[in-house]
């Protein structure tokens, strides 16, 4: 069980994973997995993340067909994928689909991590794609939620590929006036965060998120300068330049909600016109 | 297991040498039985080579080809200037925070046409190392290509994008002023261009760092360039716990030009000459000069639009998975 488990039978506490204080199981549940001492934000499930953002009962599920391959017969690949399917419950590391936020259609991906560290693989690449061009094409927000190391090792250059091909697809988005909103979840690195997670048109990241490029024993050996307490974080990326805002989790929703409003309030007009 | 591409080039140097010396002596030679005794051990010894060169380069590994990608004396990018372009003029401002001489960048005629060329330029000794950074790019090099980018798209220019990078550079400074940002939006640039494209992979293509500005209409793998979503000693030491098992990790991920064919990444595989390109740059030039005029004349064929489009299909397709 990935947040404690019960310690008496009524009654259930969680531990906290950073400041590791106990806390009551329904509370930790009730304040979206964000510890009420320290302010940790845990990392969610695809299905916490759609129920904590999205209107009750509003996301649908697309792109269920998409299976992963094992096109370079990689070592151990399918047993690592064929665990995670056993673990999460997902096919891969992606779900995506349409949702609306508060009474606003979206498309969206969720990218969760607890599926072989979140990476992107030609499923997850398509899925991300899949959801940008739905968005361009049918005129929507789109909002992802990114969660990963980087590209799939094991897919190879067929992961690094779904680099350009996620990135070509916010291109689509611009074209056709779409709002992007990605969100930086803990950790949001490498590949994806050098690909289509970077060129968001507004890109809101949670407190203490992991935000980085190159894995932190890479950057801090090949270091030129003195690397910050924070470095790699959220915090970091945001005094950077990088990002646009740290939302706690609690505010995520309203902030959302906000963005998808204004920036695709053209579209809506659009619509009841034409 | 080779730690160097030394160790299988070392013989045929040696060959080499004693190759050029019996070609001295043979020229100072005036007694035509002297001479042709000469003459006939010289092309005994040039067979000798050749014949190693054939056997060894018809033999080598995932490994092998990891280390011949990143041999030193390999043509680099500004090499293939010289060679295949006239009057480059390069340009070198990213406009935002500095220079960025790990890539170089600018116009340049190309038979008879002005393109846009941006590639990675590595150094040969341990001073241009330093000043080229191992070809590790840093944001501001990104972003000078994409300023290159944009002018070509307003001026109407083809571009060649020159791939040669072990990956972008992963330093707290580029991480700071966003290479993950600098990358991608790059890539977003090139899908944005309705000028034809065309990258060539001529040593290492490390992953994001190469990908950053290889996203063309076409791209083009020299024989014994490779191309790798991460190092094969990253790989390993991800995979294995152990950064010396490269060579098994290096034949995992599929990295030579052959294996990228074999997945339908690439469009065309350059051959180099006989023992590589190294071994005749003039000739290597020349290969990928045509090829680069044959991909652009199929291009031209294309309008703006098409070639926007064009791009965007070729990556869209990209993937293998399976549907239920
Ligand atoms: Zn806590």
């Amino acid at each position: 069980m990935r947040h404690g488990r019960a310690a008496k039978a009524g009654t259930s506490f969680v531990q906290c994973q950073q400041c590791k204080k106990t806390l009551f199981a329904a509370e930790f549940e009730t304040n979206l997995r964000v510890c009420g001492h320290c302010g940790h934000h845990h990392r969610l499930t695809y299905d916490q993340r759609i129920r904590y953002t999205f209107d009750e009962g509003s996301f649908i599920e697309l792109d269920q067909e998409l299976r992963s391959a094992d096109p370079l017969q990689f070592p151990e690949y399918l047993d690592k994928h064929a665990q995670s399917v056993a673990k999460t419950g997902l096919q891969d590391s992606v779900i995506s689909g349409t949702a609306m936020i508060e009474g606003i259609k979206v498309a969206t991906a969720i990218a969760d991590f607890h599926f072989m560290g979140g990476s992107m693989g030609s499923v997850a690449g398509e899925k991300f794609t899949r959801t940008l061009e739905r968005a361009a094409n049918s005129s929507v927000p789109a909002v992802i939620f990114c969660a990963s190391g980087g590209a799939r090792m094991q897919e190879g250059l067929l992961s690094l590929m779904q680099m350009a091909k996620t990135t070509a697809a916010v291109a689509k988005c611009q074209e056709k006036r779409v709002p992007y909103i990605a969100v930086f979840t803990d950790p949001t690195m490498a590949g994806v965060l050098a690909s289509f997670a970077s060129v968001a048109d507004v890109i809101i990241a949670e407190p203490k998120a992991l935000v980085g490029f190159a894995g932190a024993r890479v950057s801090k050996q090949a270091q030129v300068g003195k690397a910050a307490d924070d470095f790699q974080t959220a915090e970091f990326a945001a005094r950077s330049g990088m990002i646009d805002r740290i939302v706690e989790r609690r505010d995520l929703r309203t902030t959302l909600t906000n963005l998808v409003q204004m920036l695709g309030a053209h579209l809506r007009q659009g619509a009841s016109v034409g | 297991m080779a730690k160097s591409w030394k160790e299988w080039e070392k013989p045929v140097l040696e060959l080499d040498e004693y190759i050029a010396k019996l070609k001295g002596i043979a020229a100072q030679e005036t007694n035509p039985d002297k001479h042709a005794r000469l003459a006939a051990r010289l092309e005994e010894f040039e067979k000798r080579r050749d014949n190693f060169i054939n056997i060894r380069y018809s033999r080598l590994g995932p490994w092998e080809e990891v280390l011949l990608a990143r041999a030193e004396p390999r043509p680099y990018t500004l090499d293939y200037i010289t060679q295949v372009f006239t009057d480059f003029t390069e340009l070198d401002g990213d406009r935002r925070h500095g220079q960025d001489h790990a890539i170089v960048a600018g116009p340049a005629n190309f038979e008879g046409r002005p393109v846009m060329i941006v590639g990675h330029q590595k150094g040969r000794d341990i001073k241009q190392r330093a000043f080229r950074n191992f070809a590790m790019s840093k944001p501001e090099g990104y972003r000078k290509a994409i300023r290159m980018f944009d002018m070509a798209e307003r001026f109407r220019m083809p571009v060649v994008t020159f791939v040669d990078t072990p990956a972008a550079d992963p330093g707290v400074e580029s991480e700071s002023r966003g290479i993950s940002e600098a990358i991608a939006a790059s890539m977003l640039k090139m899908f944005e261009l309705t000028v034809p494209i065309v990258s060539v992979v001529i040593g290492e293509g490390g992953s994001g760092g190469a990908i950053g500005i290889a996203c063309g209409n076409r791209l083009l793998m020299q024989e014994h360039a490779i191309y790798s979503v991460i190092p094969p000693e990253g790989c390993a030491a991800i995979l294995w716990r152990d950064a010396d098992k490269g060579p098994q990790a290096a034949a995992a991920l599929k990295l030579t030009a052959q294996s990228a064919m074999e997945l339908e990444l690439v469009d065309e595989i350059l051959e180099e000459p006989f023992g590589g390109a190294h071994r005749n740059p003039i000739e290597a030039a020349t290969t990928v000069r045509d090829a680069i005029e044959r991909n652009l004349m199929d291009l031209d064929r294309m309008s703006p639009e098409e070639l926007k489009d064009h791009r965007y299909k070729r990556f869209r397709s990209l993937g293998k998975l399976e549907t239920v």
